[in-house]
């Protein structure tokens, strides 16, 4: 009895230490980020420096410079079309998704699992393999430049993860409520958006943030397919691509903007988040 | 409509035969909900592929569309015997292995690491995950700018303190300075994958190791590793595929430069800036001819996943 307690105290002492490697490692790696958050609030004089200006007084130049106070252009059309593009394929995915999750789950067709894995396996056809007929299209039908096209493209991206979180989070709803709705003489519409989307709620609302950070991160086609209109948030952050003289405060002020809605997103979706990313295969 | 619901599972049995037409409509309505997503996805993703199958087999500069002709394997041909697509298949090979493998094993340190109990796991945990949570662009100019700067990047400024040396980090080690900036980001990815993996072992089990006196080393070696190893594979594979299509990192970083071009910045820059359709799509099919054979081995993990997920349900 008294070796077991030893070991347990001695396993309990390995933990301690080992949880400092672990706060150590959250330190390495968030570093960068919490350096990006300091410099942007940095003048970009104190932002240049070497070795690093760490306690350098604050100020908000880098973010008035990013909205533009510079006389640069305005990120604003940019995060606008972006929003437009994320929550529009989004909310498509979501009405495409839920119907065919319910056809795979709750009253599968034949053969369910492989529809299940055609979706899959459009995810896994690289980007590169139709771009280029995509932008013949669009360049043929004057759609070059319209974010609605982007919108259709991300909706297609992220359509198959959103069936295969779905589907398995529609198949936990136990059969006999919807059978119970149906015997009430509703018909699907009914069912899916009264009896199915109150339940699965949680799971659909993470499938819902999961989709929108997949679209917002979106550069490929953005950077293919836009131009001055219909320009994304990653395709303006390009522009940072060669150095501007003194702009570190600025680049950081533009990372982190851009990046704040895909960091509350991910955050709230934080429990599901390895579900999404592994296409429904880890719960 | 109005048949199915008052007699929703006991009908079709018994009498399936004499109402054929109706079993058939009946099979049409369940199917009916699948349709628009699936017409969706073959639509939009499919036919642009068939075209870039036929495109890959035509010799098509966009500047000379006149000139356009039939030409059989030869964009094939010189995809694979120009140096310099041949040289971005091998980029984006050693791109790929080396960013799953370095962020496989920092991903299963971690994930071991925040298995166990600690005074604020769910901090270090949201620490951990935060890089994953960057906008793709907004990182490689986080590493680029703010990181890799020779002059003022916080790395040659950490390394100031020591009295380091103060390398041009793109310069000198392009393909390593965009895979360390990978690394950073995918890192998190497999370790939520891992640590997934290891919160699914059997607690009994592990509990009985431990009673009849199991090192450690031994539940790691015996247990942990074997229960993980599907996991490690589907991170692998996951990882691979996302990896694979890189144009961000690869883009932002370096723009190709320096001997990083990958195949699908190669394929952006043949068709964008170089116009030449049929070369691009030939070399676009070689990547679809890559990924299949990754996706093939990511689906059969996946599949045998989820087909232990359906019957222990």
């Amino acid at each position: 009895m008294s070796s077991i307690a030893v070991r347990t105290r001695g396993r309990f002492r390995g933990g301690a230490g080992l949880g400092l490697v672990a706060w150590l490692a959250g330190i390495v790696f968030f570093l960068p980020i919490a350096w990006m958050a300091l410099t942007s609030f940095h003048s970009e004089t104190d932002a240049a420096t070497n070795p690093p200006s760490w306690g350098a007084a604050l100020t908000l130049d880098g973010y008035r410079e990013f909205f533009g106070a510079g006389g640069g252009a305005s990120p604003w059309p940019a995060l606008i079309n972006s929003t437009v593009a994320s929550v529009t394929s989004t909310l498509l995915v979501l009405v495409l998704a839920l119907p065919a999750a319910y056809a795979l789950s709750i009253r599968p067709v034949k053969k369910w699992t492989d529809v299940l894995f055609f979706f899959l396996s459009t995810k896994m056809l690289p980007v590169v393999a139709g771009l280029l007929p995509i932008y013949l299209f669009a360049k043929n039908a004057g759609m070059l430049d319209n974010i609605w096209l982007l919108v259709i493209l991300y909706t297609s991206m992220n359509l198959p993860i959103a069936v295969w979180m779905m589907q398995s989070f529609l198949s936990e709803i136990p059969v006999a409520v919807v059978e119970a709705a149906q015997i009430d003489g509703a018909r699907l519409p009914t069912v899916l958006t009264r009896v199915v989307t109150p339940i699965a709620l949680p799971g659909i609302a993470a499938t819902a943030l999961i989709c929108f950070i997949f679209s917002w991160n979106e550069l490929l086609f953005a950077r293919v397919l836009t131009g001055v209109v219909a320009e994304t948030a990653p395709v303006f952050l390009t522009g940072f691509i060669t150095s501007q003289g003194l702009f570190l405060a600025k680049v950081c002020a533009a990372s982190l903007v851009i990046s704040l809605p895909v960091l509350a997103a991910g955050f709230a979706a934080q429990d599901k988040l390895v579900q999404g990313l592994s296409l429904g295969a880890v719960k | 409509m109005t048949a199915t619901t008052t007699a929703p599972a006991a009908a079709p049995q018994t009498s399936a035969a004499p109402r054929r037409p109706s079993a058939r409509l009946r099979a049409w309505a369940t199917r009916a909900p699948l349709l628009p997503a699936l017409i969706f996805m073959i639509v939009v993703t499919q036919l642009p592929f068939v075209a870039t199958l036929v495109i890959s087999f035509f010799d098509w500069n966009s500047l000379y569309p006149d000139a356009r002709h039939f030409a059989g394997f030869a964009n094939y041909q010189e995809v694979l015997t120009d140096p310099a697509l041949r040289k971005s298949v091998w980029t984006t090979v050693l791109l790929t292995v080396g960013v799953v493998l370095a962020s496989l094993v920092i991903g299963l340190l971690l994930a071991l690491l925040l298995d166990r109990k600690f005074r604020g796991r769910a901090v270090v945990r949201t620490l951990l995950i935060a890089p994953f949570l960057v906008v793709p662009v907004a990182a490689a100019l986080l590493w680029k700018h703010v990181l890799y700067n020779p002059e003022y990047g916080l790395l040659n400024g950490l390394l100031h303190y020591v009295g380091g040396p103060q390398p041009d980090w793109i310069s000198g080690t392009p393909l390593l300075a965009v895979q360390a900036s990978l690394v950073w980001q995918w890192t998190p990815f497999m370790m939520l994958i891992l640590l997934a993996g290891l919160q699914s072992r059997d607690a009994q089990q592990l509990e009985a190791a431990r009673v009849d006196g199991a090192s450690d080393w031994q539940i790691f070696v015996h247990i942990t590793l074997p229960h993980l190893r599907r996991y490690l594979e589907l991170g692998a594979l996951l990882g691979s595929i996302y990896i694979v299509q890189n144009f961000d990192a690869v883009f932002t970083l370096t723009s190709g430069g320096l001997g990083t071009a990958n195949l699908p910045y190669t394929v952006y820059q043949t068709f964008y800036q170089a116009h030449e359709n049929g070369l691009a799509s030939a070399a676009g099919v070689l990547v679809v001819i890559g990924s299949i054979v990754i996706a093939t081995f990511a689906l059969r993990v996946v599949s045998s996943l989820f087909r232990e997920e359906v019957s222990r349900a």
